[in-house]
C-alpha cells in the first residue's frame, strides 16, 4: 500500500459495549485505503460492520462504541481516532463528509431548502455573508440538478430522489476531499439511482473529490468505483480492483454476492442467495467467519482464521481455499 | 392474456381518484383530483404471475390496494372469477377478500409489534372462522410456519416481530396470508427492503408455494430483471396507466415504449450480460398526477417525442401477438 493515499484505515478495531456486558466486534482488524480521486466501495450484508467503519472515520460513533485499536490517517498527516473534537469540526463538511441512506429524513422541515445549505457554508466559513452564501446555496442547488428556485421550498414539497440530491448539494458545499456515502441510493427507485451515480461520477470529475461508497448491493456500484472491498463479519474478506473482483471473484462470500441478483437475461439457473444469516457479531463463529455458511469449507475452516494474503500485485483475498495444498 | 373463458381477475378501466383538500377559499374554485390510477383495463388468468413495473408514483401500489378492496374504484370494475367485488352483497365480498391477500413492502411495519407470531398467523383463521377447534388452529399455523420455512414452527410461536431478521419477518408475513388459502396474492415490492444476500430464497418460497397451492401473483416491482425471471406477464405503468403490457420475455427482449426501454438499460448489474447498447437515463421524475401532461402523459421526458406528442394521447395497441404498446411511434397514422 503506497503512502501517499488519501485516506488509510490501519488495522482498525472497533467494538460495541452492551449493557448486558457483551462485547460487539463490529470491525475486526480492517486495512484499506484510498486514493486521491480514488472511489472504492466497500460491500457486505446488514450488520456487518460497514457503517461503523463509516462512523468510526468520521467519528459520529454512539457513546457505547469505543475505537479499540488501530489508526485512521488522513491526507497522510491527521490521525483521525485521536483527533479532539476542534480538529473533527473543522474537517467535517470541509475535508470529509457523509451522506447516509436516511439523509433525506436529516433535513430540518421547517426550514428552506436553500437556507439550510446556506447555514452549512456559514457555520464552517465565519466571514461569508448571508446573501452570499444563499447564492452559493443556489448553485450547488443547479449543480445537483435541482432547478434554483426550488430552494425556496420545504423539504415536505420534494420528492426523496430530490431530498437526496440536496443532501449530496450540502455534502459538496465546502468541496470536501473526501466524501462518503452510507447506503445512500438504498430505498430509491432504479431510475433516481441512475441519476444520482450520474451525478456522482460527474461531480466526481469536476471536484476531484474521493468516494467511499457502501452499499449491500453489489451491482449498483459498477459504474462508480473502481475499487472493491468485501466485508463480512468485521472482516475484510477480498479487497482489490472492482473490475477483476467482479469477473473473477475468489472468496465464496463475493461469489454468493454476484450470484444473489437475477440479471436481464431472465435465466435463473445462477441466481442462489447466500444459505443462513450474517452472524451475531458478540459471538462471532471460530475459525473463518463465514465457514457456517459457505459451500466450499473444509476441515480447516472452523479451526484457523484465515489471514489476508495478497494473490496477486493489489489483490487481497483471506481464504483457506487459496492456500490449500 | 386475453382469453375467451372468464379469466380468475380482469380489471376494466379503473380509475381510483382522490379529491385534493379544499379550504374555504379554494371552495369554489374547480375540484382538483390525484388521478393516481386513470384507465387501467387487464386481465389474469389462473397461474398467471403478473409484474406491475414501474417508477415511484405511478400508481402500481394503488392499483394492487384497489384490487384487494382496500381503495373503491372511482370508475371501473373489478371482476374476481366474474364477480364484480365492489358490486356484490356483504358476505359474498368478504368471501371474496379472503381469497385477495396482499404482502406489503416492509416487513418491518406490516407486523404488529404487540402480537405474537403464533397470534398474527392465527388471526386470520379467527376472522375467517377457519378452525374449529383451538387444536385445529395451532395445525393450521404449524403447517403455515413451516411451509415457509420457519423451522421448527413451535420455536416462533411466543416470539415477536422484533426479535426476527427481515427476511424472517417477510416469511411471517407470507404464512399469515396462506393460512387463508388466497388464490390471487399480490405482493408489493416484497423483497425491496431485504438484504441483497437473502432475496432470492423469499422469492424462491414464493414460486415454490405457488405450485404447491395453485397460487397466482401480482407483484409489484421496480426492477425489471427480478420481474422477467419471476413473471409470465409484464404490465409497466406511467402516471396511472399502462403504457406496456405483454409476455415478460417479450417486453424485456423487446421493449417497445421508449419508457420501458429506458427503464430497462438503467437495471444496475456488474455483469454486462443482455445488456444493449447505452443508458438511457430520464430526466425528472414522474410529474404530479393532479397536473397531468396533455397528449401522451410521457412526452415531456421522452427522449423520442415528436411534435403530435403533446396534442394526441396514443391508445394501448397490439403491435406484437399479445404485446400491446401505449405510444405514438407505433400508431399508423403517425404522420
Amino acid at each position: 500500500m503506497s503512502s501517499n493515499a488519501l485516506l488509510r484505515v490501519e488495522n482498525l478495531r472497533t467494538y460495541y459495549y452492551t449493557k448486558m456486558r457483551q462485547v460487539v466486534v463490529a470491525v475486526d482488524g480492517v486495512n484499506f485505503e484510498i486514493g486521491n480521486n480514488d472511489a472504492l466501495a466497500l460491500i457486505g450484508e446488514s450488520g456487518c460492520g460497514k457503517s461503523t467503519v463509516a462512523r468510526t472515520i468520521i467519528r459520529l460513533l454512539p457513546s457505547n462504541a469505543r475505537i479499540v485499536e488501530g489508526h485512521v490517517i488522513f491526507d497522510g498527516k491527521i490521525d483521525l481516532t485521536r483527533a479532539n473534537e476542534d480538529v473533527l469540526r473543522k474537517l467535517r463538511f470541509r475535508k470529509i463528509s457523509i451522506i447516509f441512506q436516511g439523509s433525506m429524513n436529516m433535513l430540518d422541515p421547517v426550514m428552506k431548502i436553500e437556507d439550510q445549505i446556506a447555514e452549512v457554508i456559514k457555520v464552517h466559513n465565519r466571514n461569508t455573508t448571508k446573501e452570499e452564501a444563499i447564492q452559493q446555496a443556489r448553485r450547488l442547488l443547479e449543480s445537483v440538478g435541482i432547478p434554483p428556485y426550488k430552494g425556496k421550498e420545504y423539504p415536505h414539497q420534494l420528492s426523496g430522489g430530490q431530498k437526496q440530491r440536496v443532501a449530496i448539494a450540502m455534502a459538496i458545499a465546502l468541496k470536501p476531499s473526501l466524501i462518503i456515502a452510507d447506503e445512500a441510493f438504498t430505498g430509491l427507485d432504479v431510475m433516481v439511482q441512475a441519476q444520482l451515480i450520474e451525478l456522482l461520477n460527474d461531480l466526481r470529475k469536476k471536484m476531484k473529490v474521493s468516494l467511499l461508497f457502501i452499499t449491500h448491493d453489489i451491482h449498483v456500484i459498477g459504474e462508480l468505483c473502481e475499487k472493491i472491498a468485501v466485508m463480512y463479519a468485521g472482516k475484510i474478506v477480498e479487497y482489490g480492483d472492482l473490475k477483476k473482483i467482479s469477473e473473477s471473484p475468489m472468496h465464496p462470500y463475493t461469489m454468493g454476492l454476484l450470484n444473489a441478483v437475477p440479471t436481464l437475461d431472465g435465466s435463473i439457473t445462477g441466481i442462489r442467495s447466500i444459505p443462513g444469516f450474517p452472524p451475531n457479531l458478540s459471538d462471532p463463529p471460530p475459525g473463518c467467519r463465514f465457514h457456517p455458511r459457505c459451500p466450499y469449507r473444509f476441515e480447516l475452516c472452523d479451526k484457523e482464521e484465515p489471514q489476508l494474503v495478497e494473490v496477486e500485485r493489489g489483490r487481497y483475498v483471506a481464504c483457506h481455499l487459496l492456500t490449500r495444498g | 392474456m386475453y382469453n375467451e373463458e372468464i379469466p380468475l381477475l380482469r380489471v376494466e378501466n379503473l380509475k381510483v381518484w382522490f379529491p385534493t383538500r379544499t379550504g374555504f377559499f379554494t371552495m369554489f374554485r374547480e375540484k382538483k383530483y390525484v388521478r393516481a390510477v386513470d384507465g387501467v383495463t387487464f386481465s389474469v388468468n389462473k397461474g398467471d404471475v403478473l409484474s406491475l413495473v414501474g417508477e415511484s408514483g405511478a400508481g402500481k401500489t394503488t392499483t394492487g390496494l384497489a384490487i384487494a378492496g382496500v381503495y373503491k374504484p372511482t370508475e371501473g370494475r373489478i371482476l374476481f372469477k366474474g364477480v364484480d367485488i365492489n358490486n356484490t352483497d356483504k358476505k359474498k365480498a368478504k368471501e371474496l377478500r379472503r381469497k385477495i391477500q396482499l404482502i406489503f413492502q416492509d416487513p418491518f411495519e406490516s407486523l404488529p409489534p404487540h402480537m405474537t407470531i403464533f397470534d398474527i398467523v392465527g388471526e386470520g383463521i379467527d376472522i375467517h372462522k377457519l378452525a374449529d377447534s383451538p387444536q385445529e388452529k395451532i395445525e393450521i399455523v404449524t403447517e403455515a410456519l413451516k411451509s415457509v420455512g420457519l423451522i421448527p414452527p413451535e420455536d416462533f410461536f411466543n416470539r415477536y416481530p422484533h426479535e426476527l431478521s427481515g427476511g424472517q419477518r417477510q416469511r411471517v408475513a407470507i404464512a399469515s396470508t396462506l393460512v387463508l388459502h388466497p388464490e390471487l396474492v399480490i405482493a408489493d415490492e416484497p423483497v425491496s427492503m431485504i438484504d441483497v444476500s437473502l432475496r432470492w430464497g423469499i422469492i424462491k418460497l414464493m414460486m415454490n408455494l405457488k405450485h404447491r397451492y395453485g397460487l397466482t401473483y401480482i407483484f409489484i416491482l421496480h426492477n425489471l430483471a427480478l420481474a422477467r425471471c419471476i413473471s409470465t406477464h409484464i404490465a409497466v405503468m406511467y402516471l396511472g396507466q399502462i403504457v406496456e403490457l405483454g409476455p415478460a420475455n417479450d417486453v424485456v427482449e423487446r421493449p417497445l415504449h421508449p419508457y420501458t426501454q429506458a427503464l430497462i438499460s438503467v437495471v444496475p448489474s456488474l455483469r454486462k450480460v443482455g445488456r444493449k447498447g447505452k443508458k438511457i437515463i430520464l430526466k425528472g421524475e414522474i410529474p404530479n398526477p393532479i397536473d397531468i401532461p396533455p397528449g401522451c402523459r410521457f412526452h415531456p421526458r421522452c427522449p423520442c417525442a415528436f411534435d403530435k406528442c403533446s396534442k394526441e394521447e396514443p391508445q394501448l395497441i397490439e403491435v406484437e401477438p399479445k404485446h400491446y404498446v401505449k405510444c405514438l411511434l407505433y400508431s399508423k397514422n403517425k404522420g
